[in-house]
């Protein structure tokens, strides 16, 4: 059969399509993002985006009682958002098969922390399965179907950074058509009080017991012996990378499945081999498993808590060695990422800069605004904390402090949680200064429609959010709209809504530069009798800008004219090229 | 086959992930295993910015470490040298002579480093340097800057041209196709 490049993320849209799954919403998160993007792709699958990821796991639960298999996918932080109806809607179960994909981001490559998502699965009491190819993915993706469904639970599909936007070759099958289920009303298993859940947790656990049978006899955890000096027991990428270093030097014990984990398998494996070694990125879950039923294994001693493994961390760790490499003596300049050309954000922010705000932060592109030289943010904690944290914050240090500090979030951040936090500052009569950076998409998952913008995840038209009414009904009076690019008004209402000895909520609207509809003018050019070389402009931090032979130098393919740096240069010397 | 290890590196936006899509084609078309890994997300925001191509009779990592790249397709001089230890030190660097400044330059806290690819060769590395986009913007578009590398890089492996060329001619818009070809055949000639 022949086989297609797809990335893990497109192996498990496969599966969905192929499982007879109808249902899915998610909030786009990465590395997670792709999976309802190539879902959609499919007319059989009912795809949307949902506000946040407690909503789409909430209604894909709502679907899976409907009759109809279902699917949410989202990053790891994003399943702390969804992990109230993950615990209870695993006392419940399922009608039709629930699955819900996780995807971790070891090393941080996009995210604001390390966490390991396997404990959501442990404290949950539900299945997690972990593929270690984009194959792997779609397999699991229809094995987790039959599995949700024979043991009347959600599961958990684990994915990571690598295994997510990792090509490689899949076969494609056909789809299985699911006939829509029937629903009957059934109060003591779907209403969860506390007479029903009681019995409910009781069936948790034994349905745990039988998954844990399953983990030891199906032959999703397998074991493969080569040599027999060490044993590696690993998982997804872990496994891969132990492959990579030690290919059949070893003998291995392949997890298909991390919750719950087999116990006698791992006891008939670790009885073949001399020394057992847990590969796991994260944290120390398989090996604490090992150790609580006394079962002698290493990990953490070898390998560390933090960071993305690879196949020379296990070289190194096991073998101890590292192939010769050359490297400049100087090494490299970093080149951390920054605000795009003609990004609206810049504008924002740079109207800011001056007035020595605390600023309160979000996630978004716009956390880059953190970054020298706009150095505009003070704090980052989660989705939607700006609005909140900064509630607390002035509360905490008085009026005054409501004067002097504002929080920026983006749209889509504040569909997703930025809106509870503006009803905590008007319900208990806050002072604060919300801005909310909207630029008509989510920007930094890599453009996704969202509910304020108006577009389904098809593209088509829908009722948008509209930000300003929003900010009216639930108590605020005093609702300003900006244009990012014109620096001098934007910090001129910034200065009056601060001043107001009411909340404010500023709407500091522009599309994303890198919207295809976005028209842009002509790039700018440095006229070099006017400008002294002080650098001003510099401090805008526009990848399109550097300074050559003592002048400012604008690059004319990059530049978008969108004239930020201009209002930044004191003596007129950015024009309009040919002007 | 034992495993062959290309490193595609650059800035967000210079047109790495196609790059690797179209060579991630031609190696499965050619009946190897494959894995192609990219990053998406913050770093893609103009920063330093790398993919790993590996292909063979089975390829289990998708990723490439430190000593172990054949090839290293490097779409700007500063990223030749940040990737440089990826390179195995009999393998070849193919550089285009492009140099975007990343923001402690722009800001005039740093210097862009002089003669970076000269400094790699003086090491001994087979460099290989492209003024990628000058030829792109020749072929007609200075964004297929990508493709032009990837003739350079086509050319120093064992797979017949017009495999190459079909793998592009399926990977790209329609209306990119002519430019393309023409970026990929000037590519092909260095």
């Amino acid at each position: 059969m022949s086989k297609t490049l797809l990335l893990g993320n497109e192996g498990v849209a496969q599966g969905l399509y192929e499982a007879g799954v109808r249902f899915v919403s998610s909030y786009p998160g990465t590395p997670s993002t792709e999976i309802t993007e190539a879902a959609v792709k499919h007319d059989e699958i009912y795809c949307e985006w949902a506000p946040n990821e407690k909503v789409a796991f909430e209604a894909a639960f709502g679907a899976s009682l409907g009759g109809a298999r279902s699917f949410c996918a989202m990053k790891h932080v994003g399943l702390n958002v969804a992990a109230d109806p993950l615990y209870t809607a695993s006392y419940i179960g399922v009608n039709a098969g629930l699955v819900c994909a996780v995807a971790d981001d070891p090393g941080l490559h996009s995210s604001q922390n390390e966490q390991d998502s396997r404990r959501h699965a442990v404290a949950s009491k539900v299945p997690m399965l972990e593929p270690c190819d984009s194959e792997e993915c779609r397999d699991f993706a229809v094995l987790a179907y039959k599995l949700s469904e024979t043991f009347d639970t959600p599961v958990l599909l684990r994915l990571s950074t690598r295994i997510s936007h990792s090509r490689s070759p899949v076969g494609l099958n056909e789809r299985r058509e699911i006939p829509l289920k029937d629903y009957e009303k059934n109060v003591s298993k779907n209403v969860m009080m506390p007479s029903q859940a009681k019995a409910a947790h009781k069936k948790v656990e034994e349905r745990l017991l039988k998954l844990r049978e399953y983990a030891e006899t199906s032959g999703i955890n397998r074991i493969e012996w080569g040599g027999r000096d060490i044993g590696i027991i690993a998982a997804g990428s872990s496994y891969v990378y132990a492959k990579e270093a030690l290919g059949d030097g070893v003998s291995y014990l392949k997890l298909g499945m991390v919750n719950p984990l087999p116990i006698e398998l791992i006891r008939e494996f670790a009885a073949g081999v001399k020394k057992v070694v847990v590969v796991e990125e994260l944290d120390d879950i398989i090996e604490a498993h090992c150790r609580r039923y006394g079962i002698n294994a290493v990990g953490k001693e070898l390998f560390p808590f933090t960071g993305e493994f690879s196949q020379a961390t296990v070289r190194s760790a096991i073998l101890g060695i590292e192939p010769p490499y050359r490297e400049l003596e100087d090494g490299a300049l970093p080149r951390p990422p920054m605000l795009c050309a003609g990004c609206p954000h810049r504008g924002l922010f740079y109207a800011l800069r001056g007035l020595k705000l605390y600023v309160s932060g979000d996630i978004g592109c716009y956390t880059l605004g953190a970054n020298a030289p706009l150095s505009s943010i003070d704090s980052v904690l989660c989705m939607g904390a700006s609005v909140s944290g900064l509630h607390g914050f002035n509360t905490a240090r008085g009026k005054e402090q409501a004067k002097k500090s504002v929080a920026v979030i983006g749209d889509s951040t504040f569909v997703h949680s930025g809106i509870t936090g503006l009803i905590d500052i008007s319900y208990n009569q806050g002072l604060s200064t919300v801005i909310v950076l909207d630029n008509s998409i989510t920007g930094m998952t890599g453009h996704q429609n969202n509910p304020a913008n108006g577009l389904t995840i098809k593209g088509d038209p829908t009722a948008a959010v509209d930000l300003e009414a929003l900010a009216r009904a639930v108590g605020y009076r005093r609702v300003a709209v900006v244009d990012p690019y014109d620096v001098e008004t934007t910090r001129k209402t910034v200065i009056e809504e601060l001043e107001a000895e009411e909340p404010s909520l500023i709407i500091s609207r522009r599309p994303c530069a890198l919207l295809k509809y976005v028209k842009h003018s002509t790039a700018l050019s440095v006229d070099a009798e006017k400008c002294v070389g002080c650098g001003s402009c510099l401090n805008v931090g526009c990848p399109a800008l550097s300074r050559k032979d003592k002048k400012a130098l604008i690059d004319p393919e990059q530049c978008l004219g969108c004239g930020i740096c201009a209002s930044a240069c004191r003596f007129g010397a950015i024009v309009k090229e040919g002007k | 086959m034992s495993v062959k290890n290309i490193l595609i590196v650059g800035v967000g936006g210079q047109g790495t992930l196609l790059a690797s899509k179209i060579m991630g084609r031609v190696y499965l078309e050619q009946g190897y295993d494959v894995k192609v890994s990219e990053i998406h997300g913050m770093s893609q925001r103009g920063g330093s910015v790398v993919t790993y191509v590996r292909y063979g009779d089975k390829v289990w990592s998708p990723v490439i470490e430190k000593g172990e790249a054949d090839i290293v397709i490097s779409f700007e001089e500063l990223e030749s040298a940040r990737w440089l230890p990826y390179l195995k030190p009999d393998g070849v660097l193919i550089s285009s002579t492009q140099r975007l400044d990343p923001s402690p330059v722009i800001m005039g806290k740093a210097e862009y480093p002089e003669n970076i690819l000269g400094k790699i060769s003086a090491l001994g590395i087979k460099v290989i340097p492209l003024p990628a986009d000058r030829l792109a913007a020749e072929a007609g578009n200075i964004k297929s800057a990508n493709i032009v590398l990837l003739g350079a890089a086509a050319r120093r492996q064992d797979i017949p041209k017009d495999v190459w060329i079909e793998a592009i001619r399926a990977s790209v818009p329609p209306k990119t196709l002519e430019t393309n070809l023409r970026a990929f055949e000037l590519g092909y000639a260095e």
